[in-house]
Protein backbone atom coordinates (compact mmCIF):
# COMPACT_ATOMS: atom_id res chain seq x y z
CA UNK A 1 0.00 0.00 0.00
CA UNK A 2 1.26 3.41 -0.98
CA UNK A 3 1.09 6.50 1.30
CA UNK A 4 -0.22 9.87 0.10
CA UNK A 5 2.31 12.41 1.61
CA UNK A 6 0.77 15.90 1.39
CA UNK A 7 3.12 19.29 0.76
CA UNK A 8 1.09 22.45 2.08
CA UNK A 9 1.62 26.10 0.58
CA UNK A 10 5.07 27.50 1.99
CA UNK A 11 6.18 23.81 2.50
CA UNK A 12 8.37 20.78 1.80
CA UNK A 13 8.75 17.01 2.32
CA UNK A 14 10.53 14.05 0.89
CA UNK A 15 9.18 10.87 -0.35
CA UNK A 16 9.57 7.34 -0.74
CA UNK A 17 8.62 4.57 -3.56
CA UNK A 18 5.94 3.15 -3.35
CA UNK A 19 4.81 6.47 -2.01
CA UNK A 20 2.99 9.64 -3.19
CA UNK A 21 3.96 13.26 -2.51
CA UNK A 22 1.03 15.34 -3.82
CA UNK A 23 0.29 19.06 -3.29
CA UNK A 24 -3.20 20.24 -4.16
CA UNK A 25 -4.22 23.63 -5.57
CA UNK A 26 -1.24 25.30 -6.87
CA UNK A 27 -2.10 28.68 -8.32
CA UNK A 28 0.48 31.22 -9.09
CA UNK A 29 2.49 29.27 -6.87
CA UNK A 30 5.13 26.36 -8.01
CA UNK A 31 5.15 22.76 -7.30
CA UNK A 32 8.91 21.69 -8.13
CA UNK A 33 9.90 17.71 -7.59
CA UNK A 34 13.19 16.01 -7.86
CA UNK A 35 13.22 12.14 -8.48
CA UNK A 36 15.94 10.02 -8.40
CA UNK A 37 15.60 6.84 -10.67
CA UNK A 38 17.66 4.45 -9.08
CA UNK A 39 17.09 4.91 -5.81
CA UNK A 40 13.41 5.61 -6.72
CA UNK A 41 13.46 8.69 -4.09
CA UNK A 42 12.02 12.26 -4.47
CA UNK A 43 10.82 15.34 -2.68
CA UNK A 44 8.72 18.01 -3.61
CA UNK A 45 8.75 21.91 -2.79
CA UNK A 46 5.29 24.22 -2.99
CA UNK A 47 7.32 27.86 -3.11
CA UNK A 48 5.26 31.51 -3.10
CA UNK A 49 7.96 33.71 -4.10
CA UNK A 50 10.91 33.55 -6.80
CA UNK A 51 13.43 35.46 -4.21
CA UNK A 52 14.35 35.34 -0.81
CA UNK A 53 17.45 37.87 -0.90
CA UNK A 54 14.40 40.62 -1.28
CA UNK A 55 13.05 39.64 2.08
CA UNK A 56 13.28 41.04 5.54
CA UNK A 57 11.70 38.09 7.02
CA UNK A 58 12.84 34.55 5.63
CA UNK A 59 12.51 32.25 8.46
CA UNK A 60 10.56 29.65 6.24
CA UNK A 61 12.50 28.63 3.72
CA UNK A 62 10.30 26.66 1.68
CA UNK A 63 8.46 29.76 1.35
CA UNK A 64 10.69 31.20 -1.69
CA UNK A 65 12.21 29.24 -4.96
CA UNK A 66 15.78 29.69 -4.47
CA UNK A 67 16.23 28.82 -0.53
CA UNK A 68 13.59 26.21 -1.20
CA UNK A 69 14.82 24.61 -4.17
CA UNK A 70 18.23 24.08 -1.91
CA UNK A 71 16.77 22.79 1.11
CA UNK A 72 14.98 20.43 -0.86
CA UNK A 73 18.13 18.90 -3.01
CA UNK A 74 19.97 18.36 0.72
CA UNK A 75 16.83 16.58 2.46
CA UNK A 76 16.47 14.48 -0.98
CA UNK A 77 20.12 13.60 -0.72
CA UNK A 78 19.99 13.18 2.72
CA UNK A 79 17.29 10.51 2.16
CA UNK A 80 19.67 8.22 -0.25
CA UNK A 81 18.64 10.35 -3.80
CA UNK A 82 22.11 10.91 -5.55
CA UNK A 83 22.63 14.66 -6.90
CA UNK A 84 23.97 13.66 -10.25
CA UNK A 85 21.25 11.27 -11.51
CA UNK A 86 18.36 14.17 -10.17
CA UNK A 87 15.99 15.09 -12.49
CA UNK A 88 13.57 18.01 -11.69
CA UNK A 89 9.26 18.59 -12.94
CA UNK A 90 7.81 21.49 -11.60
CA UNK A 91 3.96 22.78 -12.52
CA UNK A 92 2.15 25.82 -11.25
CA UNK A 93 2.92 29.79 -11.86
CA UNK A 94 -0.19 30.52 -13.35
CA UNK A 95 -1.93 33.91 -13.41
CA UNK A 96 -4.92 33.64 -12.10
CA UNK A 97 -6.61 36.50 -12.67
CA UNK A 98 -6.12 38.86 -15.29
CA UNK A 99 -4.93 42.07 -13.82
CA UNK A 100 -3.09 44.55 -15.38
CA UNK A 101 0.30 44.47 -15.84
CA UNK A 102 1.55 46.83 -13.70
CA UNK A 103 1.38 45.11 -9.78
CA UNK A 104 4.62 42.26 -9.50
CA UNK A 105 2.10 39.99 -8.06
CA UNK A 106 -0.01 39.97 -11.89
CA UNK A 107 2.81 38.30 -13.20
CA UNK A 108 4.11 36.54 -9.93
CA UNK A 109 3.48 33.03 -11.74
CA UNK A 110 5.63 33.62 -14.27
CA UNK A 111 8.45 35.30 -12.06
CA UNK A 112 8.25 31.95 -9.74
CA UNK A 113 8.79 29.79 -13.02
CA UNK A 114 11.73 31.70 -14.09
CA UNK A 115 12.95 31.20 -10.35
CA UNK A 116 12.98 27.82 -10.16
CA UNK A 117 14.76 27.35 -13.87
CA UNK A 118 17.62 29.20 -12.62
CA UNK A 119 18.16 27.71 -9.53
CA UNK A 120 18.22 24.38 -11.34
CA UNK A 121 20.81 25.89 -13.98
CA UNK A 122 22.71 27.02 -11.20
CA UNK A 123 22.63 23.86 -9.68
CA UNK A 124 23.13 21.90 -12.55
CA UNK A 125 20.09 20.02 -11.94
CA UNK A 126 17.84 19.04 -15.32
CA UNK A 127 14.31 20.37 -15.60
CA UNK A 128 12.89 17.06 -16.98
CA UNK A 129 9.46 18.27 -17.48
CA UNK A 130 7.47 21.06 -16.72
CA UNK A 131 3.73 22.71 -17.31
CA UNK A 132 3.17 26.38 -15.69
CA UNK A 133 1.57 29.88 -16.74
CA UNK A 134 -1.84 29.81 -18.17
CA UNK A 135 -4.72 30.66 -16.14
CA UNK A 136 -5.90 27.76 -13.74
CA UNK A 137 -5.06 25.88 -10.55
CA UNK A 138 -3.10 22.53 -10.49
CA UNK A 139 -3.07 20.12 -8.13
CA UNK A 140 0.42 18.12 -8.89
CA UNK A 141 1.47 14.61 -7.77
CA UNK A 142 4.83 12.85 -7.79
CA UNK A 143 4.36 8.74 -8.10
CA UNK A 144 8.06 7.43 -6.61
CA UNK A 145 7.23 4.48 -7.77
CA UNK A 146 7.65 5.44 -11.53
CA UNK A 147 9.01 9.15 -11.35
CA UNK A 148 5.66 10.40 -12.86
CA UNK A 149 4.13 13.86 -12.41
CA UNK A 150 0.20 13.40 -13.15
CA UNK A 151 -1.05 17.31 -13.11
CA UNK A 152 -5.07 17.82 -12.45
CA UNK A 153 -7.16 20.90 -13.01
CA UNK A 154 -10.84 21.74 -13.00
CA UNK A 155 -12.58 20.32 -15.73
CA UNK A 156 -9.84 19.34 -17.60
CA UNK A 157 -8.06 15.54 -18.60
CA UNK A 158 -5.29 14.32 -16.12
CA UNK A 159 -2.19 15.26 -17.57
CA UNK A 160 1.29 13.17 -16.95
CA UNK A 161 4.58 14.47 -17.49
CA UNK B 1 9.14 51.97 8.77
CA UNK B 2 5.48 51.00 8.25
CA UNK B 3 3.29 49.32 10.54
CA UNK B 4 3.18 45.38 9.73
CA UNK B 5 0.21 42.78 10.33
CA UNK B 6 1.74 41.34 13.11
CA UNK B 7 1.40 44.88 15.02
CA UNK B 8 -2.01 45.05 14.00
CA UNK B 9 -4.12 44.40 17.37
CA UNK B 10 -7.32 43.62 18.30
CA UNK B 11 -8.92 47.00 18.36
CA UNK B 12 -8.09 47.26 14.42
CA UNK B 13 -9.67 44.19 13.62
CA UNK B 14 -12.99 45.44 15.64
CA UNK B 15 -12.42 48.49 13.64
CA UNK B 16 -12.56 46.49 10.48
CA UNK B 17 -15.56 44.58 11.53
CA UNK B 18 -17.77 47.32 11.97
CA UNK B 19 -16.48 48.90 8.52
CA UNK B 20 -17.09 45.48 7.38
CA UNK B 21 -21.08 45.75 9.01
CA UNK B 22 -21.10 49.53 7.71
CA UNK B 23 -20.50 47.97 4.14
CA UNK B 24 -22.15 45.27 4.36
CA UNK B 25 -25.48 47.27 5.34
CA UNK B 26 -24.95 49.59 2.24
CA UNK B 27 -24.15 46.17 0.09
CA UNK B 28 -27.54 45.15 0.77
CA UNK B 29 -29.24 47.71 -0.21
CA UNK B 30 -27.60 47.90 -3.38
CA UNK B 31 -28.21 44.04 -4.23
CA UNK B 32 -31.25 44.10 -2.68
CA UNK B 33 -32.67 46.61 -5.39
CA UNK B 34 -30.83 44.70 -7.98
CA UNK B 35 -31.73 41.46 -8.04
CA UNK B 36 -35.32 42.27 -6.07
CA UNK B 37 -34.93 39.95 -3.15
CA UNK B 38 -34.73 40.76 0.37
CA UNK B 39 -30.93 40.27 2.11
CA UNK B 40 -29.50 40.57 5.02
CA UNK B 41 -25.26 41.04 5.31
CA UNK B 42 -23.17 40.78 8.58
CA UNK B 43 -19.45 39.95 9.14
CA UNK B 44 -18.87 37.85 12.23
CA UNK B 45 -15.68 37.61 12.04
CA UNK B 46 -12.41 39.35 11.30
CA UNK B 47 -9.23 37.35 11.37
CA UNK B 48 -5.84 36.77 11.11
CA UNK B 49 -4.85 33.71 9.40
CA UNK B 50 -1.62 32.62 8.60
CA UNK B 51 -0.48 32.79 4.57
CA UNK B 52 0.54 28.48 4.29
CA UNK B 53 -3.10 28.11 5.91
CA UNK B 54 -4.99 30.40 4.02
CA UNK B 55 -5.69 27.91 0.87
CA UNK B 56 -8.27 25.57 3.52
CA UNK B 57 -9.71 28.63 5.74
CA UNK B 58 -13.07 28.69 2.82
CA UNK B 59 -13.28 25.37 3.19
CA UNK B 60 -11.70 22.03 1.48
CA UNK B 61 -8.73 23.07 -0.79
CA UNK B 62 -9.64 21.57 -4.06
CA UNK B 63 -13.07 22.67 -3.59
CA UNK B 64 -14.19 24.85 -6.97
CA UNK B 65 -15.56 28.51 -5.34
CA UNK B 66 -15.34 31.59 -7.28
CA UNK B 67 -13.04 34.71 -6.44
CA UNK B 68 -13.89 38.22 -7.45
CA UNK B 69 -10.26 40.30 -7.38
CA UNK B 70 -9.89 44.07 -7.70
CA UNK B 71 -7.33 46.61 -7.51
CA UNK B 72 -7.56 49.48 -4.97
CA UNK B 73 -5.94 52.59 -5.00
CA UNK B 74 -5.47 56.08 -4.46
CA UNK B 75 -5.00 57.04 -0.73
CA UNK B 76 -4.89 52.98 0.09
CA UNK B 77 -2.96 51.02 -2.50
CA UNK B 78 -3.55 47.21 -2.55
CA UNK B 79 -6.49 45.15 -3.71
CA UNK B 80 -9.19 42.94 -1.94
CA UNK B 81 -10.98 39.72 -2.72
CA UNK B 82 -14.67 38.13 -2.67
CA UNK B 83 -14.98 34.77 -2.23
CA UNK B 84 -18.25 32.50 -2.10
CA UNK B 85 -18.66 29.14 -2.43
CA UNK B 86 -20.50 27.52 -5.56
CA UNK B 87 -24.11 27.13 -4.45
CA UNK B 88 -24.32 30.89 -3.29
CA UNK B 89 -22.63 32.49 -6.38
CA UNK B 90 -25.26 29.81 -8.15
CA UNK B 91 -28.03 31.37 -6.06
CA UNK B 92 -26.97 34.96 -6.57
CA UNK B 93 -26.74 34.61 -10.21
CA UNK B 94 -30.11 33.06 -10.78
CA UNK B 95 -31.70 35.86 -8.57
CA UNK B 96 -30.42 38.46 -10.73
CA UNK B 97 -30.88 36.74 -14.16
CA UNK B 98 -34.54 35.22 -13.34
CA UNK B 99 -32.91 31.49 -13.98
CA UNK B 100 -33.65 28.50 -12.19
CA UNK B 101 -29.94 27.07 -13.20
CA UNK B 102 -28.67 23.77 -10.72
CA UNK B 103 -25.34 24.51 -8.96
CA UNK B 104 -23.43 21.59 -11.00
CA UNK B 105 -23.72 23.84 -13.77
CA UNK B 106 -20.82 25.54 -15.09
CA UNK B 107 -20.90 29.05 -15.30
CA UNK B 108 -21.16 30.84 -18.74
CA UNK B 109 -19.95 33.98 -20.05
CA UNK B 110 -23.17 36.06 -19.09
CA UNK B 111 -23.02 34.44 -15.55
CA UNK B 112 -19.47 35.34 -14.98
CA UNK B 113 -20.44 39.04 -15.75
CA UNK B 114 -22.92 38.84 -13.67
CA UNK B 115 -20.64 37.46 -10.69
CA UNK B 116 -18.06 40.46 -11.22
CA UNK B 117 -21.13 43.06 -11.07
CA UNK B 118 -22.24 41.55 -7.99
CA UNK B 119 -18.54 41.17 -6.72
CA UNK B 120 -18.11 44.54 -7.68
CA UNK B 121 -21.16 45.92 -5.74
CA UNK B 122 -20.43 44.37 -2.82
CA UNK B 123 -16.77 44.93 -2.12
CA UNK B 124 -17.43 48.47 -3.73
CA UNK B 125 -19.82 49.09 -0.54
CA UNK B 126 -17.75 47.83 1.84
CA UNK B 127 -14.73 50.42 0.04
CA UNK B 128 -16.91 52.94 0.15
CA UNK B 129 -17.63 52.65 4.30
CA UNK B 130 -14.29 52.35 4.70
CA UNK B 131 -13.75 55.51 2.66
CA UNK B 132 -16.21 57.55 4.72
CA UNK B 133 -15.13 56.32 7.70
CA UNK B 134 -11.49 57.28 6.94
CA UNK B 135 -12.16 60.22 4.81
CA UNK B 136 -9.68 58.45 2.54
CA UNK B 137 -9.94 58.23 -1.33
CA UNK B 138 -10.53 54.66 -1.89
CA UNK B 139 -11.03 53.85 -6.06
CA UNK B 140 -11.33 49.92 -7.09
CA UNK B 141 -10.72 48.93 -10.39
CA UNK B 142 -12.72 46.97 -12.72
CA UNK B 143 -13.17 43.66 -11.14
CA UNK B 144 -11.25 40.20 -12.33
CA UNK B 145 -12.84 36.92 -11.91
CA UNK B 146 -11.87 32.86 -11.59
CA UNK B 147 -13.74 30.27 -10.70
CA UNK B 148 -11.10 27.07 -9.79
CA UNK B 149 -10.36 25.33 -6.75
CA UNK B 150 -9.90 27.16 -3.27
CA UNK B 151 -6.07 27.03 -3.25
CA UNK B 152 -5.28 28.53 -6.25
CA UNK B 153 -7.25 31.15 -5.87
CA UNK B 154 -6.22 32.30 -2.69
CA UNK B 155 -2.31 31.44 -3.71
CA UNK B 156 -2.73 35.02 -5.17
CA UNK B 157 -3.86 36.88 -1.59
CA UNK B 158 -1.46 34.36 0.11
CA UNK B 159 1.27 35.68 -1.99
CA UNK B 160 0.90 39.02 -1.54
CA UNK B 161 0.69 38.74 2.17
CA UNK B 162 3.65 36.44 2.02
CA UNK B 163 5.61 39.38 0.47
CA UNK B 164 5.67 41.05 3.87
CA UNK B 165 4.76 38.69 6.63
CA UNK B 166 3.66 35.18 7.49
CA UNK B 167 -0.16 36.79 8.33
CA UNK B 168 -3.56 38.04 5.78
CA UNK B 169 -6.15 39.18 7.03
CA UNK B 170 -9.69 37.49 6.33
CA UNK B 171 -13.26 38.81 6.55
CA UNK B 172 -16.52 36.74 6.31
CA UNK B 173 -19.74 37.24 5.76
CA UNK B 174 -22.80 35.78 5.66
CA UNK B 175 -25.18 37.24 3.44
CA UNK B 176 -28.65 35.82 4.45
CA UNK B 177 -32.05 35.36 1.77
CA UNK B 178 -34.07 32.21 1.51
CA UNK B 179 -30.78 30.19 1.56
CA UNK B 180 -27.49 31.48 3.56
CA UNK B 181 -24.83 32.57 1.53
CA UNK B 182 -21.12 32.55 2.38
CA UNK B 183 -18.90 34.78 0.84
CA UNK B 184 -15.31 36.01 2.30
CA UNK B 185 -13.41 39.59 1.96
CA UNK B 186 -9.90 39.50 1.80
CA UNK B 187 -8.37 43.21 2.09
CA UNK B 188 -4.93 43.57 1.21
CA UNK B 189 -3.14 46.72 1.33
CA UNK B 190 0.50 46.93 0.35
CA UNK B 191 3.16 48.22 2.83
CA UNK B 192 2.56 51.26 4.22
CA UNK B 193 -0.68 51.60 3.49
CA UNK B 194 -1.63 49.89 6.57
CA UNK B 195 -0.68 53.14 8.29
CA UNK B 196 -2.41 55.27 6.53
CA UNK B 197 -5.62 53.06 7.78
CA UNK B 198 -4.93 53.37 11.27
CA UNK B 199 -3.62 56.74 11.16
CA UNK B 200 -7.41 57.93 9.44
CA UNK B 201 -9.25 55.57 11.69
CA UNK B 202 -7.25 57.53 15.14
CA UNK B 203 -5.98 53.55 16.09
CA UNK B 204 -2.60 55.27 15.33
CA UNK B 205 -0.29 58.10 16.16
Amino acid sequence: MSQVIKVGMADLNICKSPDIITTIGLGSCIGLTFYDPVTKVGGMVHYMLPDSTQMRNKSNVAKFADTGIEELLKKVIAAGASKSRLVAKMAGGARMFEMSGLSDVGNIGARNAEAAKKKLQELGIRLLASDTGLNYGRTVELHCETGEFYIKAVGKPIKII
Amino acid sequence: MGISLEEVNGMYLDVLKEIGNIGAGNATSAIASMLGIRIDMNVPSVRLIEVSKLGMAVGKEDDTIVGIFLEVENDIEGSMMFLLDIPSARYLVNCLMMTNTPAEEPFGEMELSALKEIGNIIAGSYLSALASLTNLVIAPSVPYISVDMAASILSVPAIMFGQYGDNALLIQTEICAEVKINGYFILMPEQGSYETLLKSLGISQ
